[in-house]
């Protein structure tokens, strides 16, 4: 590991400051808990991505699992990761004090039970999350289907990773000298699936693991295209991630979900990001069962988020940081998650956490 | 806004300090209870009280009878006391069924005769359906404290260095994982224990530990904070060195959990000054509840009122308070 440290500190001396982003909320955790930030050399800054599905996920969505949870007969299910995630007005938990029927699961395969133990009620499985849980979540729809299950509805707010890196490379606010990539993702989709970083964007990118060894490993790889100007996207998280992913999860992807335009928080739209159901499954899709209109509301905040999830920002930069927006009470989304950016950054980093060796 | 208490307040952290401070200790103050040490000292008396509210009631390696009985022991011991008479305060919601009734009493019985205390007194009451979750229970307890001994965060200073007692976070994953429909090895239960033997055997060997713990709510996060902050001394320890049995590692990973804020029902933190640090470790490795116990870090001159992790990189990040409310009804 120190070979590692030494390796990065070489290879970093003599060049301009650089910005990697790690795209993946568990990667911002794992690099606060391990403590990589006060290794790294001073011109290398590690800056946090879009990676944290329940952050991305933008009010519009809220607003429409809330308006399901309050109709009669109606029961949401989702991760308790969305209870506390902000609205435009409200949140589910907020909703459930109300009376709204909200239950956590811990994965979308419980829904199945729930669904065949609540005949009467319909079950809408409020779906966030990216390639590395939709599988599971398709893989739901079609166990439902299979068992001839009628009451199991998905809402699906979930997206694609590639797209987002893309959008954010075609914006000129961001910089970013290279990307550490979601190991989690790639297992599904593969290593492959990121090539125009390289081929269009020509940005160094590293598939990496999580442990803190297989962080610095990444880095590393991720400085050395940096300083041979060799660009490609490599994987250092060989032992998981294929080139070419998990074909039997992609193969379920296809079946159920057709891609589409999205909104994400703080970003807007992004083209062919998200992940809707297909027309055969109509049936599994409350969105096509049953339609909600909900009126689009725009709220005014000093809540920097959408910078925050765009890497211009660190999260300290916001002026609510850790005064008015804590994970008590949030404000954005990125305060929520345990794994979103800015609830990574309150519990590990800005603030008074600095360990004073004096 | 007219606040209201929300499940956090019971969490063991920051809401819980804020309850206490605002509410609780400004109605009762006086200097007994002002030292907030797990017990309270009066005299070579200690006393101390517990509620058990715990869900699943049976758990893999005990249960909210056994809990209540060891919580209140160990209350006891870490303030440097012999555990002596126990009360116990039984809820029982209408249609709570007898049998398992029997098993919790039964269980309160044997925990208390390996712990050596008697239960002295109680009371039982019964609501009516819905209004409790099948049973609660309070026990409070009276100790003697052992001649010569001073538990008190005043005594601790730099260099001293400090114990934990087993692996960290395998009462609050058993109960996780019981609850999330989670399969866990067999090897991974509650480590709910009378650690009061074990406590009289350490103090035996050396009168002179400042500081002892039970790392329940909060895990031993919160513990080590709040005795940096009462010490007004910065505490380091060192990643490495902390016993964490993988399975709890694994079900930290999948449900995002820090092994350093978990519960624990039978493990404690002590600070011994440096020179009887290994023949205090030595003690608490001979007593079952004790083998795993490690030298985990030391009191520092810098940072007061912190908790520094060195991790396995040897960077040094801060531990923070728990923010609380990661698992209600854990205890």
């Amino acid at each position: 590991m120190n070979k590692l440290i030494k390796k990065i500190s070489r290879l970093a001396e003599g060049k301009k400051h650089l910005r990697l982003m790690e795209v993946c909320g568990t990667h911002t955790v794992a690099i606060f808990r391990s403590g990589i930030r006060q290794i790294l050399p001073e011109n290398v800054e590690l800056v946090s991505g879009p990676g944290c599905p329940v952050c991305v996920t933008c009010d519009d969505f809220i607003d429409k699992a809330i308006a399901y949870s309050k109709q009669k007969n109606f029961i949401v299910a989702t991760f308790g990761d969305m209870l506390k995630v902000p609205g435009s007005r409200s949140n589910l938990a907020a909703a459930q004090a109300e009376g709204a029927k909200i239950k956590i699961v811990y994965s979308p395969l419980d829904c199945l039970k729930l669904a065949q133990e609540n005949l009467d009620k319909k079950i809408i499985f409020f779906a966030v999350g990216f390639e590395t849980t939709a599988p599971t979540a398709a893989a739901t729809v079609l166990a439902a289907k299979a068992r001839g299950i009628k009451n199991l509805f998905m809402l699906s707010a979930q997206k694609l990773v590639p797209p987002a890196l893309k959008f954010l490379l075609n914006d000129s606010a961001v910089k970013v000298d290279g990307f550490l990539l979601p190991g989690h993702v790639a297992v599904v989709i593969g290593a492959n699936a990121f090539n125009f970083l390289a081929e269009d964007f020509k940005i160094p990118s590293t598939v990496g693991g999580f442990e803190a060894e297989e962080i610095l490993a990444a880095l590393k790889n991720i400085l050395e295209q940096i300083d041979s100007g060799k660009i490609e996207v490599a994987n250092e998280y060989r032992s998981v991630v294929k080139a070419e992913g998990n074909l039997s999860a992609k193969k379920i992807l296809a079946q159920v979900y057709e891609i589409s335009d999205v909104e994400w928080r703080g970003m807007g739209k992004i083209p062919a990001s998200g992940l809707k159901m297909r027309s055969e499954f109509a049936d599994f899709d409350i969105e096509q069962v049953a339609p909600i209109e909900i009126e689009h509301f725009n709220k005014k905040t000093a809540c920097r988020c959408g910078e925050v999830l765009r890497g211009i920002i660190n999260p300290t930069e916001c002026p609510l940081f850790g005064k008015i927006c804590t994970p008590l009470h949030a404000v954005g989304a990125c305060m929520v998650s345990v794994e979103g950016v800015c609830a990574a950054w309150f519990k590990y980093g800005g603030r008074k956490l600095i360990w004073n060796e004096e | 806004m007219n606040e209201k208490i929300l499940l956090a307040h019971g969490a063991g952290g920051k809401l819980s300090e804020k309850l206490l401070h605002e509410i609780i200790l400004p109605a009762f103050d006086n200097e007994i209870l002002n030292e907030l040490h797990d017990g309270a000292k009066i005299g070579r008396l200690a006393m101390t009280t517990d509620n058990y509210v715990v869900r699943p009631i049976f758990f893999r390696g005990g249960d909210i009878g056994k809990l209540s009985i060891c919580g209140t022991v160990n209350d006891l011991a870490v303030t440097g006391a012999v555990p002596k008479y126990i009360s116990v305060g039984f809820i029982l919601e209408e249609g709570f069924d007898f049998d398992e009734l029997k098993k919790i009493v039964g269980s309160m019985a044997s925990a208390a005769q390996e712990a050596g205390v008697k239960i002295v007194t109680g009371d039982t009451k019964v609501v009516g359906r819905g209004q409790a979750d099948g049973i609660f229970i309070n026990t409070a307890g009276v100790g003697e404290i052992i001649d010569g001994v001073d538990i008190s965060a005043k005594k601790i200073c730099a260099g001293m260095k400090v114990l934990i007692s087993g692996t960290v976070g395998d009462h609050a994953t058993t109960i996780l994982a019981e609850r999330h429909g989670l399969e866990l090895p067999e090897n991974i239960k509650s480590d709910c224990a009378p650690l009061n033997k074990m406590i009289f055997e350490m103090l035996s060997a050396e009168k002179n530990i400042a500081m002892l713990r039970d790392a329940t709510r909060g895990g031993i996060a919160a513990v080590l904070n709040e005795i940096a902050q009462a010490a007004g001394v910065g505490i380091l320890i060192d990643e490495e060195k902390i016993p964490i049995r993988e399975e709890v590692r694994g079900v930290c990973d999948i449900l995002g959990f820090d092994a350093l804020e978990l519960a624990n029902e039978g493990k404690i933190i002590a600070v011994v000054p440096a020179e009887s640090a290994e023949k205090v470790l030595a003690v608490m490795k001979k007593n079952i509840y004790g083998i795993n116990a490690a030298i985990i870090g030391e009191v520092v001159k810098n940072s007061a009122g912190k908790v520094g992790l060195k991790t396995s990189l040897g960077a040094i990040r801060v531990v923070d308070m728990p923010a609380g409310e990661l698992v209600p009804r854990i205890c």
